[in-house]
């Protein structure tokens, strides 16, 4: 489908326009390919010391050491048992955040919002520091509690959401039908609002994969310092680079699979927005610290179109 | 509590370099944001593939890893006009993404017939976007772009694990000097970013109500 902010071009501007297509990517190709060459080139450092260049091969073979797939191995399943912990108790918190913000009592509801603005509020990373200090956890721990506490609180707030966008109906034909409140909102309002926001839950638990990196700096043995401290450090500087590529590898792979999830469960669960644009990705924001207010207004959007 | 007000003059030093940094991010991203989202919608298709590119990989890029590399490996080659500068530019490329797609949802949140009508009117896809699509998209990007810049001010903590010293390196030093007072201290420096971030919060929420009865 093509978009429609233009006309469907004819032969003159379609062949202009394959003209600045090929011309761009000729210019970007090339000049990544520069990129790529300068790196390559061999540096001498302002003491004299000539080092060899990004691509050279003394920069690589420490990857035939199977002590370092190992290592990176381990800090990658440390990164994610953390971010499989968490994304556990996140749910479960997000889930009694959203009933705390919706309950009828005032007792209930307003210190829960409080709760929630000052929990949405802080960085994660100081959450951390504050458990690792306080509680005196260590740093796993420390790492699980602050990424679940801020992200159940993320998630709480998108699960408000779907449960307030629901049809008054759902929630009037349960309790018509002799549920009693809490149920209804159990059995019937809960699990809808889930389906709905599960693009958005799912998006904001790869934000919650991308944190784990955090727990690195309050001590926690994960893939960033598995790959970036203890490797480099133990086989020296000339590896940095390499090992750079490579953890980011590790992290865009784990990344990407499960945002690529997301997308598919969007596209079969998602609301379904009319759209400017060609592609139809949906407008999730997934740092936003907020997604809700963007898939909020699709939604609205939505039901005006149906 | 004494801890805190005899500290005072620390935090107050973090928290302008937690500001300056907000803000030199803030604009860089904003300006790199728009040029990547003007990317991801225009006709040529060369741009739109870079700009969908750079966008999935900085996004699913940690900012830890993003900053790391600023901190540590741009020194190595030979860029290095200081931590601040760096832990700048590292946040600049990390939001740029986040702005790009807070902008583009905005373009699509804008009802397709409006593009349809301005379109079978005759409207070029310039006065197409610059007379129909962006006015009505500028308000519904004003809300999530306030919440990038929430996130923002969140992330700048980052920069204080990488020698910079604002509010999280502060609140680090302090405790380290005084850890009898771990929870004033801690929660002093909270107070600190919540009173950037709830009121951009609560403007946005307002902004977002604003909007909403508007459409």
């Amino acid at each position: 489908m093509s978009s429609v902010l233009y006309d469907s071009p004819g032969p003159k501007s379609r062949a202009r326009s394959r003209l600045i297509s090929v011309i761009g990517t000729i210019i970007l190709i090339v000049g990544l390919l520069a990129l790529i060459v300068v790196l390559g080139l061999p540096k001498t450092s302002a003491n004299g010391a000539v080092q060899p260049g990004l691509w050279d091969i003394s920069r690589w073979d420490v990857f035939n050491d199977l002590l370092v797939w190992r290592t990176l191995g381990f800090g990658a399943l440390a990164t994610l048992r953390m971010a499989a912990v968490a994304a556990v108790f996140a749910l479960l918190i997000g889930v009694l955040f959203s009933f705390g913000r919706l309950s009828a009592s005032a007792w209930i509801r307003v210190p829960t919002t409080v709760l929630l603005e000052f929990f949405r509020g802080m960085p994660v990373l100081l959450m951390m520091l504050f458990i690792l200090l306080v509680f005196a956890t260590g740093s796993f721990w420390a790492g699980v509690a602050a990424l679940s506490v801020y992200n159940g609180a993320i998630i709480g707030e998108a699960l408000r959401a779907g449960i307030n966008a629901l049809p008054r109906g759902q929630r009037e034909a349960g309790l018509a039908i002799g549920l009693t409140p809490v149920a209804t909102r159990f059995r019937i309002e809960f699990p809808q609002a889930f389906r709905q926001m599960l693009p958005i839950i799912i998006a904001q638990l790869v934000v919650l994969l991308k944190d784990t990196s955090l727990a690195f700096i309050v001590g926690y043995n994960e893939l960033l310092r598995a790959g970036l401290n203890q490797l480099a450090n133990f086989f020296g500087d000339q590896y940095k680079f390499s090992f750079f590529f490579i953890v980011l590898a590790i992290y865009l792979a784990m990344n990407l699979s499960l945002s690529w999830l997301a997308r598919r469960i969007a596209k079969r669960t998602g609301p379904q927005a009319g759209s400017v644009t060609t592609d139809s990705a949906p407008p999730v924001d997934p740092h936003s610290g907020d997604p809700y207010a963007v898939d909020a207004q699709s939604r609205s959007h939505a039901s005006q179109g149906g | 509590m004494d801890a805190v007000i005899d500290n005072l003059p620390l935090f107050l030093e973090g928290f302008r370099n937690t500001l300056g940094l907000l803000i030199i991010a803030g604009v860089g991203a904003s300006v790199l944001g728009l040029i990547v989202a003007a990317m991801r919608i225009s006709p040529i298709s060369s741009f739109r593939v870079f700009a969908t590119a750079y966008t999935e990989l900085v996004r699913n890029t940690p900012l830890t890893l993003v900053l790391f590399f600023c901190a540590y490996l741009l020194p190595l080659l030979e860029y290095s006009p200081g931590y601040f500068q760096l832990a700048a530019i590292g946040l600049t490329v990390y939001t740029s993404p986040f702005v790009a797609e807070a902008l583009r949802s905005g373009v699509n949140g804008v009802h397709v017939g409006q593009a349809e009508a301005a379109r079978s009117v005759g409207l070029t896809f310039g006065q197409t976007l610059t007379f129909v699509v962006m006015p009505q998209a500028i308000r519904m990007v004003v809300p999530p772009l306030i919440n990038v810049i929430i996130a923002l001010t969140k992330n700048t903590s980052v920069a204080g694990a990488f020698f910079v010293f604002e509010l999280f390196g502060a609140a680090r030093r302090v405790t380290n000097d005084r850890g009898d007072a771990v929870i004033p201290i801690l929660l002093a420096v909270a107070a600190f970013y919540l009173v950037v971030t709830i009121p951009l919060g609560l403007i946005a929420g307002r902004i977002e109500k604003k909007v909403a009865v508007l459409r």
